[in-house]
């Protein structure tokens, strides 16, 4: 097996496993920008996962091929009014953010799998029927060597995921929006005597983040798992909030991160087949993530500064 | 009565009564009978003896969960953690447990005391980091849980089996379990464990109200500044506080490795019983005695579940909606002072 192929299996898979990751990174972008801890991440993608799924099996046959676009739109519907659960509690009432996130992610597993079994009658959903068609990007793809590894036979989600971050770069950085975000998250007070809504902000912000976190949840019920159960979302919630901390709280620098998360990911997967990898016990790949994240915020590959303001309630008039 | 100490028992209580009636009408909106269905959670939680011991076998682990939890919050650090310790604490305990044969009073303390010692290494690293680099111990926790996940799958079965998918059964030297307490409680998996998470939790209680080191370890919670121009130090105290926390989460583990299933099989996910310490915690006030009966009633709750399918049709996650509206309830307890502030007030 040479070296090509071995890229040619490992690029595209990683690519496929990173989209779910980016788009729930990017949520936690708008949230931690703005001053939000939200680590019901992990949560609001299972609400997302949950609509996906259910949405997809209700109404595959009348909407047929358009059935998965819509169902990630109402999962990102789903995800953001969640979301206001975490946003009234942290926000207005000034609940601790990471305890308000942890009960997202109680009340997320919860109430979906107690819908699942109230309208399925077990715990588990079917498979759905309808999903998104594997395309090859036109132009893009005919390019010889990059075209096959980066722009073939991949999922369309995959492509929108990482376009959505250059989008949400521009918006962050390049727009009065982004900048009023960032002034909340950096110094609320500043930004409040200089006529900013902070509380308007963080709860866009927060919304955001749950809109995001859902599409994030449904792309990845619907590419990867095709079901939804207590195991469909174990893990990619806070792996996005890993990437988004790897990533510096930078949206470009959580996609990367995403994508490198999803190296890995796949890598653990795919690795036994690969001639030079499959002597590697797969737990080091398991684990990579995670170790790389902490030893980025230790400062071991170039120190990561959370915004300042992260974790502390605006009380208005209060220094 | 003193206004604080009335709503640090008032609010975990209306939290409760929130949680469960807010639980009663997810219940009416989807179509089932809440009396039906709360009647058949206290008959699966204290119905008969077998039930009984079950709810105490459940509320073994969550006492200890929620004192690391606790313990961790008093010095005003959040160990989210838990789970990863409990993880690698149940792992070493098991290996102590199947690795060797002594006398039963030097291999059951020891097999507990090396769970203990495992989780509080497991701590020791985000307290060390928080300490010495100031980072962020949420996260550094979440993310050793997931290691923690992944290296006790991989030494399950690269070691403790043959590429199996869990170890041997600890040695009788080593196990929790007792003829006696499974004749009393019909043959349910009650074990002796409860007794080390009670003895926990006068553990926690002696250490933070009436040693020095614990005065210590809540003067850094209250005020780290203040502490540390006391003279006190603030970056050891942290690093301690984790590692007792991660010890008591450890010791959880070993409840379960030792007690309830007597080994330890690769999992695919979490056991959820260190994330639900957190609950306990918040609950229970980061008291010693408030986390034993928010144990109580989250092991009743627990347990009780699992009855209400087949007698009431209910389906068991309703009662993580009514524990994740309990936690809600309790974060949230801004509001709830806020109106008593008010009532306090007006009656003046």
């Amino acid at each position: 097996m040479d070296f090509l192929s071995v890229l040619q299996i490992i690029v595209p898979s990683a690519i496929f496993f990173a989209a779910p990751l980016i788009f729930t990174a990017l949520g936690g972008v708008f949230s931690e920008r703005s001053g939000i801890v939200n680590i019901g991440l992990e949560g609001l993608m299972v609400i997302g996962a949950f609509v996906g799924i259910v949405f997809n099996l209700t109404f595959a046959e009348t909407l047929g091929d358009l059935t998965p676009w819509i169902a990630i739109l109402v999962a990102m519907i789903c995800g953001a009014i969640f979301s206001l659960l975490h946003a009234v509690a942290s926000i207005t009432l000034r609940a601790d953010q990471v305890v308000s996130g942890v009960a997202i992610n109680f009340l997320a597993i919860g109430l979906s799998l107690f819908l699942v079994k109230k309208i399925y009658g077990k715990g588990q959903t079917d498979q759905i029927q309808v999903g998104f068609n594997k395309i090859d990007v036109p132009v893009l793809s005919d390019i010889p060597f990059i075209g096959p590894l980066f722009f073939s036979n991949g999922y369309a989600t995959s492509y929108i995921a990482i376009g959505l971050a250059f989008v949400v770069w521009y918006f962050i950085y390049k727009t009065p929006f982004g900048l009023r975000l960032r002034s909340v998250g950096e110094h609320p007070m500043a930004a409040d005597t200089m006529g900013i809504n902070v509380m308007k902000m963080r709860y866009m912000a927060v919304m955001l983040s749950g809109a995001l976190a859902g599409v994030g949840g449904a792309v990845y019920a619907t590419i990867i798992s095709r079901d939804f159960s207590h195991a469909t979302i174990s893990g990619q919630g806070f792996m996005a909030l890993a990437a988004m901390i790897f990533g510096k709280w930078h949206p470009l620098g959580a996609m990367g991160a995403a994508l490198f998360f999803g190296f890995a990911q796949s890598l653990s997967i795919v690795g036994q087949t690969i001639p030079f990898l499959e002597d590697v016990p797969t737990v080091y790949l398991l684990i990579a993530p995670y170790v790389l994240t902490i030893l980025a915020l230790t400062g071991f590959i170039g120190r990561a500064d959370a915004p300042k303001a992260l974790g502390v309630p605006y009380i208005k008039g209060k220094r | 009565m003193n206004l604080s100490r009335f709503s640090n028992v008032f609010i975990p209580l209306l939290a409760v009564f929130l949680g469960i009636f807010v639980g009663s009408i997810v219940m009416i909106v989807s179509g089932y009978n809440p009396i039906a269905g709360y009647s058949a959670l206290i008959y699966g939680a204290f119905g008969d003896q077998y039930y009984i011991g079950e709810t105490i076998r459940q509320t073994t682990p969550y006492i200890l969960a929620g004192l690391a939890v606790a313990f961790a919050f008093r010095t005003g650090l959040f160990n989210i953690g838990v789970e990863g310790q409990l993880l690698i604490g149940w792992l070493a305990a098991v290996w102590v447990g199947v690795s060797f044969e002594l006398p039963k009073i030097i291999h059951l303390p020891l097999a507990i005391v090396v769970a203990a010692l495992a989780g509080a290494l497991w701590a020791f690293i985000p307290g060390l980091l928080k300490a010495r680099f100031k980072v962020h111990e949420v996260i550094v926790t979440i993310m050793m849980n997931y290691v923690a996940l992944h290296v006790t799958n991989a030494i399950i079965r690269s070691v403790l089996s043959d590429q199996g998918f869990k170890s041997e059964k600890v040695y009788p030297s080593a196990s929790l379990r007792s003829d006696f307490l499974e004749s009393l409680t019909d043959y349910s998996s009650m074990h002796y464990g409860i007794l080390i998470s009670l003895l926990g939790a006068i553990i926690m209680w002696f250490l933070l109200e009436k040693t020095t080191k614990g005065y210590e370890l809540r003067a850094v919670g209250f005020n780290q500044h203040a502490s540390q121009y006391a003279g006190m130090n603030v970056n050891r105290n942290i690093i301690l506080s984790m590692v007792i926390s991660g010890a008591f989460a450890g010791v959880a583990g070993a409840m379960e490795g030792l007690g309830t299933f007597e080994n330890i099989s690769v999992k695919g996910g979490f056991t959820g019983v260190g994330f639900d310490g957190i609950a306990v915690a918040l609950l229970g006030g980061n008291t010693a005695i408030g986390v034993v009966l928010s144990a109580i009633l989250f092991g009743a709750l627990k347990v009780g579940a699992l009855e209400m399918p087949s007698s009431a049709g209910v389906p068991t996650e309703l009662v993580d909606i009514i524990i994740a509206l309990i936690i809600f309830f309790v974060a949230s307890s801004y509001l709830i002072r806020l109106i008593l502030m008010r009532f306090k007030k007006e009656g003046e």
